[in-house]
């Protein structure tokens, strides 16, 4: 899968963990927790819904990873190799 | 009781309406909310749905994180805030409790995680983070409290299908006891999502089902009636004491003047009219009143066989030497709403101290002769000169009985 490929794939997830949240202003580059209302529980569903839908693991030590757009695309594309 | 406490605030939404003009209109014109939808591995059957606007209090996050027993309750709580003029801020967000009565709770969320296992090579690592909190049996009040940052005491009260009178019952209890100023106070289902309780009274033969017309499944009193209509709903008092609500002007709906609850002590699931006669005997000494002084009775009546032959049988020998007692009941029009049931149905008999009308119960094509009694209004409604005062039935399984009374201010 390319990068832009598991980009829209974590944006979809995120869309639905997160509904109230606009992402069309989204940077890729910033943490996504300054850009939305996301709490920790988000961020365990969105780990959920990648093992879920993808059957990508990411072990709790990894969470960190998951901290921006471009990072969680840097993580991921391996997994989604 | 020591206090006062009277109805200021209502917030319903039932199969037919989400406020309470709209279902008071229904009741009235004899209009069902039953209609087919389709149950998990039952195909469609007669239920009663609610449609009120989830996302009108609630975030969609929320929602997504919570369930829809919470939903329901938010929304009827929002609407019971806003039909009381009352605003939770910083000057009362400590001093108001919530309060609500279940029949059950977790089966929905329980059913879709193993659903989901099911679906996905049972791998347990799927089970949903969000299943504790959604399943807790204080949820749907606690959601509540999230909702509208109440920080006075929450809890649910289970009590089978006496939870609506048991949560509003609470409620009194909670200002009487000097914990809360109001009260948020009533009950809520939301038992069509759970295909567990379809499945458990079909294998009891008590779910009801009509050959041709689904809005003909719940008919209680009925001589062919076949068993309980299972429907959502949910209703949300706002309670406080007559001095507080005279003292800002408010709209009163009614006294709460007396209440009473017992155990039949016998059975799981088959009623107890000896029982039952307690209960409303209770309740009546308690108000102080003879069975005239009762314009209303509202039965709980299901559409079973046994429950609904049960409590006429109860309700008849209370109430034989009333000539001015109606008798009504609810669920022909909206379907038995489980733990909303006594709330819900109270709530559609209160608008009767203003217009006069008493609802009919409906689709009784035959009345079982077996459930004839006096002054049971049917299919029809009657308008009187003066309605004062309502009793109001709602029974459980295990054998939990309430009875609450509810004067005209």
């Amino acid at each position: 899968m390319s990068t832009v490929d598991v980009k829209q794939v974590v944006l979809d997830i995120i869309a639905d963990v997160a509904p109230d949240e606009d992402l069309s202003t989204l940077k890729s580059s910033d943490a996504l927790r300054e850009q939305l209302d996301l709490d920790s529980m988000d961020f365990l569903d969105i780990v959920m819904e990648l093992r879920k839908r993808h059957k990508v693991e990411v072990p709790s030590e990894d969470y960190s990873h998951l901290a921006s757009l471009d990072s969680c695309v840097a993580y991921l594309t391996p997994k989604f190799a | 009781m020591t206090k006062r406490i009277v109805i200021t605030g209502i917030g319903l939404t039932s199969p037919i309406g989400n406020n309470l003009g709209e279902m008071r209109t229904n009741l009235i014109e004899g209009k069902s909310g039953i209609a087919e939808t389709d149950i998990r591995y039952m195909g469609k059957r007669p239920a009663g749905l609610c449609d009120f606007d989830e996302f009108k209090y609630q975030k969609k996050k929320m929602r997504r994180r919570g369930t829809r027993a919470g939903s329901i309750g938010i929304y009827c709580a929002n609407e019971a805030l806003a039909d009381a003029g009352i605003t939770v801020d910083d000057s009362n967000r400590n001093d108001i409790g919530v309060f609500i009565g279940l029949t059950e709770h977790g089966n929905v969320e329980t059913e879709e995680e193993i659903y989901q296992m099911h679906e996905n090579d049972l791998d347990y690592r799927l089970w949903s983070i969000h299943h504790n909190p959604r399943t807790v049996s204080n949820s749907p009040a606690g959601e509540i409290t999230l909702n509208l940052g109440i920080h006075g005491p929450h809890f649910t009260v289970g009590a089978a299908c006496a939870g609506g009178n048991m949560g509003l019952i609470q409620g009194v209890q909670q200002i009487l006891l000097g914990e809360v100023e109001t009260a948020l106070c009533g009950g809520l289902s939301e038992s069509p999502a759970t295909f567990g309780i379809f499945a458990a009274f079909n294998a009891q033969g008590a779910l009801g089902s009509h050959p041709k017309d689904a809005s003909l499944a719940s008919r209680p009193l009925c001589e062919t009636r076949n068993g309980i209509t299972i429907a959502e709903g949910g209703c949300v008092y706002h309670i406080e004491t007559l001095e507080s609500a005279e003292k800002r002007n408010a709209k009163i709906y009614g006294e709460i003047l007396a209440y009473s609850y017992n155990s039949d002590g016998t059975d799981f699931v088959l009623p107890n009219s000896e029982r039952q006669i307690q209960c409303m005997n209770k309740a009546l000494d308690r108000a102080n009143l003879t069975v005239e002084d009762i314009d209303i009775v509202n039965l709980h009546a299901t559409g079973t066989v046994m429950g609904d032959i049960n409590e006429v049988k109860a309700v008849s020998e209370v109430f034989n030497e009333s000539k001015n007692t109606y008798i009504n009941f609810t669920k022909g029009h909206i379907g038995h709403t489980m733990g909303a049931a006594g709330a819900l149905e109270l709530a559609g008999n209160l608008p009767s101290f203003e217009d006069g009308i008493v609802h009919p119960g409906i689709n009784v094509v035959k009345l079982d002769p077996n459930c004839e009694m006096n002054n049971l209004v049917i299919n029809k409604a009657i308008e009187t000169n003066d309605i004062d005062i309502i009793l109001n039935n709602s029974f459980g399984m295990l054998g939990i009985n309430s009875t609450v009374i509810i004067r005209k201010i």
